[in-house]
């Protein structure tokens, strides 16, 4: 059953990245042009999505134990290490390039655009890499 | 600083169903909708590795209902192939090592009111807006 409830998420999460506009990466590229001509559209979409996500988050996980899954996989990694810090750094100069991040990129497959396809086998690459150096230590 | 191409309400929207979707994968699933680590537990073996696979595919899907709908998306990204290779890539290897993106750091770990996801977020804005500010949209 988490496969069904999986499928179903990533269809509403896919729809919610279109009506916003995020899979529009000048839309994006136009939220981090800040010191130009800006557009704050994406603040609007994470303030939309925290204020739903948060409450109904907090209020379900008083609950013993998720509906499908066994139980609740959350984090517990409170360290503000430099990996973190290097790791979104590194991001978020990919994500102002390109004006892609995963989500959006993922979605984006659907319009079958060369473009994405090399911007997400990269993306993939990127992940096995990381995987690869981490194995290796 | 000018305000263009703002539209607040269809981010707010589109936002919004981002966090509800991200509460359904956490009320079924018990999981954090966070999309890089979704997409990086795709090439690596685990127990969620086909649910990871049937989240994307529904990312792919949403956009498609929602022209299906007779609604137009409109997605302008770049073709010059070497900033969709380092920008893939920075991405990939950025939302690894810093174990997160837009949507795990930016959208949950907010409203999990994560220190460490507050951070990440602030910094992967920050560089992405200086990314711009230099090599323009």
């Amino acid at each position: 059953m988490t496969k069904l409830s999986s499928l179903i998420a990533g269809i509403i999460f896919g729809i919610g990245l279109t009506i916003s506009g995020m899979v529009n990466p000048q839309k994006v590229l136009g939220f981090l042009n800040i010191f130009d001509d800006w557009d704050p559209s994406l603040m609007f979409v994470m303030i939309g999505a925290i204020l739903i996500f948060s409450p109904l988050h907090f209020i379900f996980k008083k609950k013993s134990r998720p509906i499908f899954a066994e139980k609740f996989i959350v984090t517990t990694n409170k360290n503000i290490d430099k990996n973190l810090i290097i790791g979104a750094t590194l991001f978020g100069a990919g994500w102002g390039l390109a004006g892609l991040c995963p989500g959006p990129a993922i979605s984006s497959l659907s319009f079958l655009n060369t473009s994405v396809y090399i911007f997400v086998l990269f993306m993939f690459l990127g992940f096995y890499l990381v995987n690869f150096i981490q194995s290796w230590k | 600083m000018n305000i263009i191409n703002f539209t607040p309400v269809s981010a707010f929207a589109g936002g919004s169903l981002i966090g509800f979707a991200a509460f359904l994968f956490f009320a079924f699933n018990g999981r954090i909708a966070g999309i890089s680590s979704i997409a990086s537990g795709v090439i690596n073996k685990n127990e969620n590795q086909f649910d990871n696979i049937l989240f994307l595919l529904g990312l792919i899907i949403g956009p498609i209902i929602y022209s299906f709908l007779g609604n137009e998306i409109v997605s302008v990204l770049t073709n010059s192939i070497p900033l969709l290779i380092i920008g893939g890539l920075l991405v990939g290897v950025g939302t690894k090592i810093g174990n997160g993106c837009t949507s795990g750091h930016g959208v949950c770990g907010i409203s999990r009111f994560s220190l460490r996801s507050i951070i990440a977020t602030i910094t992967f804005i920050i560089t992405g807006m200086i990314t711009v500010l230099i090599f323009g949209i």
